[in-house]
């Protein structure tokens, strides 16, 4: 019975552990497509940010500048997007794209130029200072629920971000007006609200958020600088955004079946299955397909709709 | 004062030519300024990678060998976003068809005659292409099934299935990785230097996806599902069908590009077939603005880039995703400049008594 709780103490502390650059990213993704901006620049900007986060770390030993640095990344990274489909009114999709594919490439130029001399001015494979586990002493004993309490500061940050992200969404002036300028632009507009400044504040709070998430892979999470250290997460959380119909507080859920396939696959690997590591390593990306299948129809099933309804549509005031 | 953007009656064509050119430039300069910042010189590497590409015969049937899987994915792509569906899974699609092409050649049909592998694995290749994006063009025609992340997320199963197969199952013996070789009969004849016959599939291709554009009923209806959803449904058009029918041959291009990689260039499944042909597709299709005589030559400017950062790579020690970068860094001006294609920009002077806020969503200048 201890052996039982020891076991699934420590999935879920990796769990945890493999979910923290999801939420980060889904809460972040989250705030942007409430105010009707879809960006699937999300994996670019994560990658970019997780090479720049560790650049920073390593040259400067500061993890706090390497957090800054990161969140800058990812709101510049955002501001282009917010640009290409606000201002110039450009497709979503593509622009958001084009930030995936842009970012995608710089990412993978940094990390081949961003080294020192001694490792071919690579940053692959250099150690670097990073976010180490603190135990809360106490707390991190109690069986399972300890789990909690073996983190990263980066993921105890989220017990704060988590509850604030949703209480300022649903409970504050701020957050009914970006709801409203993602569900109506017209009567946000009517009603005197700037769509256009809310939509480039929340893009950009949003690729800071991402970059956060990005940081969190190369600082923490997998230490270090690896040519696809996303591994797709940054698609994940664009499908977790659907999951948690665009709620923050279901955000976690995704995040811990996401960060729970993770840690199986962890677990599984390490007692030496037969099955072929192949097609473990394909289980996140097909859940992500069963789980937007089964979304999309248990909201037609129960006619709800969980996208806001202007998400994706450009605000052209002159062409009501 | 203020600068002010005002619909065009008619879509600037003008517009349609400058932009992507313009793009390219802000491009180069932009990666000019990225290559003096990390210490290089961006003209001699601009120089060396215009040289490595156009500089030798062998560098030329490089850009050809590369052209030709861009071309076959980026038309599938045309395919499928002239309908506004955003499959973005050609990568996979062409990883799966290399997959099949290769099951074909070493496998699956040893008892039949020779001459019958190379057709076989062609068809085998564009069915396995095919299959991998009818599955979420049935998802998307039946629940409505958000079709970026299916498509996207098959690439990643695609890529990791087939690494499965040229490290375990298929691995050839006393390799390390890579299957055995197929058989000579299944070859694509070759071109010149490494340039094969796929090339001049794909040509015909573009050329007889231009034409159905242009002169069916088919290309007509795509357009109309692409710029108006609503349109299509009431001059009776089956979305769903064409959604499933548009995708099967959408894929079925990507599929043919891998199983042409395998028959024409590799002669084995290996590493370094899926390498990202299928996203620059992406780039390739919007910058020819889904004209599949465009793509020809677009295609054709980012296999020269590819393998210029190849060759900087090698003579230079600079990151061959020098390429990469650059061709990242083009849809970011295009998409700013499209918008000039169906607005232009207008000065408006408050005191000759127009209304300041008509044709709103200025610029503030």
């Amino acid at each position: 019975m201890v052996e039982i709780l020891v076991f699934l103490g420590s999935i879920l502390t990796i769990t945890l552990r493999a979910g923290t650059s999801l939420i980060y990213g889904t809460i972040g993704e989250i705030y942007t497509e409430r105010t009707g901006i879809l960006n699937l620049g999300v994996e670019g900007m994560m990658l970019c940010s997780a090479v720049v986060a560790f650049a920073v770390a390593y040259y400067s030993e500061n993890l706090w500048l390497a957090l800054l640095a990161a969140g800058l990344t990812g709101g510049t990274l955002a501001l282009i997007h917010a640009f290409l489909t606000v201002t110039m009114r450009a497709n979503q999709v593509v622009s958001g794209l084009s930030i995936t594919l842009f970012g995608t490439g710089l990412a993978s130029f940094l990390g081949e130029r961003l080294g020192p001399e001694s490792n071919n001015r690579s940053l692959v494979g250099l150690i670097g200072p990073r976010f180490h586990p603190l135990e809360l002493p106490g707390m991190s004993s109690i069986p399972l629920v300890g789990a909690l309490f073996r983190q990263d500061i980066l993921t105890y940050a989220l017990f704060v971000l988590v509850p604030l992200a949703w209480a300022y969404l649903y409970r504050t002036r701020n957050g009914l007006n970006l709801r409203a300028v993602g569900e109506d632009p017209q009567t946000a507009d009517a009603m005197g609200i700037n769509v256009i400044r809310i939509r480039y504040l929340y893009t950009l709070l949003g690729g800071v958020l991402v970059g956060l998430g990005g940081a969190h892979l190369s600082l923490a999470y997998a230490p270090g600088w690896a040519e696809n250290i996303t591994g797709g997460r940054g698609w994940i959380v664009i499908a977790l955004v659907i999951f948690a119909m665009w709620n923050p507080l279901r955000a976690v859920f995704g995040a811990i079946l996401f960060g729970g396939i993770n840690a199986v696959q962890f677990r599984l690997q390490a007692s030496g299955t037969t099955i072929p590591s192949a097609y473990l390593n394909m289980l996140p990306y097909l859940a992500t397909i069963v789980v937007l299948v089964i979304m999309t129809w248990w909201e037609a099933l129960s006619h709800r709709v969980g996208a806001p309804a202007a998400l994706g549509r450009p605000y052209m005031r002159e062409e009501k | 004062m203020k600068l002010v953007l005002r619909k065009r009656e008619n879509i600037s064509r003008r517009a349609a030519v400058l932009v992507p050119m313009i793009s390219f430039v802000v491009a180069l300069l932009f990666g000019a300024i990225l290559l003096a910042v990390s210490g290089a010189n961006p003209w001699v590497t601009y120089a060396a990678m215009f040289g490595g590409a156009f500089g030798s015969l062998y560098g030329l049937s490089e850009v050809l060998v590369k052209t030709t899987p861009l071309l076959l994915t980026a038309l599938g792509v045309t395919l499928a976003f002239k309908m506004r569906f955003w499959n973005i899974g050609a990568e996979g699609q062409l990883t799966m068809g290399a997959v099949a092409a290769t099951g074909v050649a070493l496998y699956w049909a040893r008892d039949l005659p020779g001459w019958t592998l190379l057709p076989l694995a062609i068809v085998a290749g564009c069915l396995a292409g095919a299959l991998w994006a009818g599955g979420p063009a049935i998802l998307k025609a039946t629940l409505n099934v958000d079709e970026t992340l299916t498509t996207l997320m098959l690439n990643y199963v695609a890529v990791l299935y087939s690494e499965h197969l040229y490290y375990v199952a298929w691995r050839a013996e006393g390799y390390n990785s890579g299957t055995e070789r197929i058989p000579q009969v299944a070859w694509l004849p070759r071109l010149f230097g490494r340039a094969h016959a796929g090339l001049l599939i794909g040509l015909a291709l573009a050329v007889v996806l231009w034409l159905v554009f242009r002169y069916t009923r088919w290309g007509f209806e795509l357009k109309i599902i692409g710029s108006s959803p609503t349109a299509a449904r009431y001059l009776g058009i089956n979305i769903g069908r064409h959604i499933v029918m548009t995708l099967l041959i959408s894929g079925a291009l990507s599929g043919l590009a891998g199983a042409s990689e395998v028959l024409g260039l590799a002669h084995r499944l290996q590493q370094g077939i899926s390498v990202g042909y299928g996203y620059t597709a992406i780039i390739i299709a919007w910058m020819a603005q889904l004209n599949p005589l465009g793509v020809v030559f677009v295609a054709f400017v980012m296999a020269a880039l590819l393998v210029g950062g190849d060759q900087i790579q090698m003579k230079m020690r600079l990151p061959a995703s020098v390429g990469l970068v650059l061709q990242g860094m083009l849809l970011i001006p295009l998409l700013a400049g499209s918008i000039f294609r169906e607005y232009a920009l207008e000065v408006v002077k408050p005191s000759h008594g127009l209304d300041p806020d008509e044709g709103e969503a200025a610029i503030h200048g």
